[in-house]
């Protein structure tokens, strides 16, 4: 297992640093002076034009910026906002917590939503039930999720009054009003995560189906409830730990259509406003901190699923 | 089948917009604003007085334009990249599929909206964006194939009677790629849409007046409660087409790719 995980960090190294170079290189995109776009429009004057040159190293090799960049980055230093002057860092530190919660809650939801779906579309595949299944699960990849947002908040928040339309509550100030405020949220994003496990789990379970030992089972006489739930399901559930680090990898960048509907104080929303402000170092903070979210749940499904089916990590 | 039906009738709504739209989508009429649907307005109208079938169907123009785009621009770039990837392999395949996992890495919309605001606001930015965020997939998916079939006995034929690398790729590889190429493009082009109609809904893509499914949907979200038509209706529009795409790359995918019958027909 060790060995496994040295391997497996070994590879995540530069991989890291590939996407961290990606991320400093967007200020590349940009036409015109970087420094300005670091500074803002309002703020431009030669000398915090010198400053900023001077600390970024603007007039040195690319690489150098680079280094410098991720120098500070890894010092939690990531400059200031240009909108409100506030750290990027203290601005980050605020607003993950909300979108993790978001993300791993449509996860979960996701998870006991799509696994009985999925079942049903493997064992009753041509019938019925099995096709409503699988449709729920093609609705879940097509639908639009602002959209989607917009009808539970017209149907549940505004015609029926059941829940809040937008805003925020946290768990320590009141946990029922989180509860409350974080359910459409929750829904918009998870049915996507419904759609991703449904297709994954059921496509896992229709190879298991066709496998040797499957045909044993039934051929000892095993009713198929049996044969999928004691023989086909266990199998079927390994992929399901990277389909699920890998979904919540995506329903992260997701969130910042569902946090700007609920108006949701999270990474997303932050990121948004960012591109609208043209607030160049907390887009970039905010892309950074998003893409190694993504790279660390993805290690962690991949270190999991390691110790979880020992083919992989002997590999 | 239902999926292409469903798709021949969009795009064809679409390109004959001008002749077959009721009025003129830019037109605004303030004493009609927020009609209800009604004889004259099926679809009624939004908080300018301007008709909102109309502007669907000039949207659709736009929106699945925008969409086959950013398909272009990632096909165009990604096939390339995968071909001399599984081609080559060693060190150039190793090069090449980490800035693509640096490239997945990131989040698609995250990632669209980061390079949209750094090259600026635009339609096509937007969609050089989201044509870059899917590079990757066709990557991916050319590269693999092209893993294998460069150890096909007709490459080890063409290698023998001298074929150049090129040669060989163009002539001999990539025709044998078309097909799930094919099917990608089908699928793509339905997450493409769905990219495009976010980016438009959070005011990033396509810029109002101009009509556009996403935009349409984020200006009509401030008056759901008066008029629920002016959200309902273009996001319904996204729904069907992104699900007809969907169905059309399923159905490509199981016309194309003996393989893959095979195995839904063993279970």
């Amino acid at each position: 297992m060790a060995a496994f995980l040295r391997r497996r960090l070994l590879a995540v190294i530069p991989l890291v640093l590939l996407t961290t170079s990606l991320v400093f290189s967007l200020i590349l995109l940009l036409p015109g002076d970087p420094a300005v776009a670091l500074v803002g429009l309002e703020n431009v004057t030669e000398e915090r034009l010198a400053t900023v040159r001077e600390r970024m190293g603007l007039n040195r090799p690319l690489y150098v910026q680079y280094g410098l960049w991720l120098a500070r980055a890894a010092h939690g230093d990531l400059g200031t906002s240009l909108r409100t002057g506030q750290p990027v860092t203290e601005a980050l530190r605020d607003r993950l917590p909300v979108t993790l919660g978001l993300a791993v809650a449509a996860t979960a939801f996701g998870l006991i939503v799509g696994f009985p779906l999925a079942v049903i579309a493997a064992s009753k595949r041509g019938g019925f039930t099995g096709s409503c299944a699988s449709g729920i699960a093609a609705f879940g990849v097509a639908v639009p999720n602002f959209w989607l947002g917009s009808m539970l908040v017209l149907a549940l928040a505004l015609h029926l009054r059941w829940l809040p339309a937008t805003g925020y509550a946290s768990w320590f100030d009141s946990p029922w009003d989180a509860i409350r405020h974080a359910i459409l949220p929750t829904l918009t994003l998870g049915a996507s995560a419904v759609a991703e496990i449904t297709r994954q789990l059921r496509s896992a379970l229709q190879d298991t189906l066709t496998t040797d030992y499957v045909r044993t089972a039934r051929a000892k006489g095993i009713g198929e409830r049996g044969v999928i739930w004691k023989h086909a399901l266990r199998n079927a559930l390994i992929p399901m730990i990277t389909v699920s680090g890998l979904t919540i990898s995506r329903l992260v960048g997701a969130t910042v259509v569902v946090e700007s509907i609920f108006a949701l104080p999270g990474l997303g929303r932050l990121n948004l406003e960012a591109v609208l402000t043209r607030d160049f170092p907390m887009l970039q903070g905010a892309v950074l901190v998003m893409v190694l979210i993504v790279i660390a749940v993805n290690f962690l499904s991949d270190v999991i699923y390691g110790w979880v089916d020992p083919r992989i990590r002997l590999s | 089948m239902a999926g292409a039906c469903f798709l021949v009738a969009v795009i064809g709504a679409a390109v004959l917009a001008p002749l077959v739209a009721p009025a003129d989508p830019l037109k605004q009429n303030l004493s009609d604003a927020l009609a209800a649907p009604s004889e004259r307005h099926p679809l009624g109208t939004d908080d300018l007085g301007r008709d909102v079938l109309t502007r669907l169907l000039y949207g659709a123009r736009l929106s699945l334009g925008a969409a086959c785009l950013a398909v272009a621009i990632a096909a165009l770039s990604g096939v390339p990249v995968g071909l001399m990837a599984g081609y080559a392999g060693g060190a150039l395949d190793d090069l090449l599929m980490r800035l693509v996992d640096a490239v997945q890495a990131f989040p698609a919309l995250v990632l669209a909206m980061a390079i949209a605001a750094a090259l600026g606001p635009g339609l096509v930015n937007v969609m050089v964006a989201v044509g870059i965020v899917y590079i990757p997939r066709f990557a991916r998916l050319v590269r693999g194939q092209t893993l294998a079939l460069r150890e096909e006995l007709f490459v080890e034929g063409a290698h023998a009677v001298g074929a150049s690398h090129g040669r060989i790729l163009v002539r001999h590889i990539l025709p044998n790629l078309t097909a799930p190429i094919i099917v990608q493009v089908s699928v793509s082009i339905a997450f493409a849409l769905l990219a495009e109609t976010s980016l438009s809904f959070l005011g990033i893509g396509i810029k109002p007046p101009t009509p556009s499914w996403g935009a349409d949907v984020g200006r009509g979200y401030r008056f759901m409660r008066l008029a629920p038509w002016l959200v309902f209706m273009p996001g319904l529009a996204i729904l069907l087409t992104t699900l007809a795409f969907n169905f059309l790359g399923d159905g490509l995918r199981d016309a194309l790719d003996p393989k893959h019958t095979r195995r839904e027909t063993a279970t």
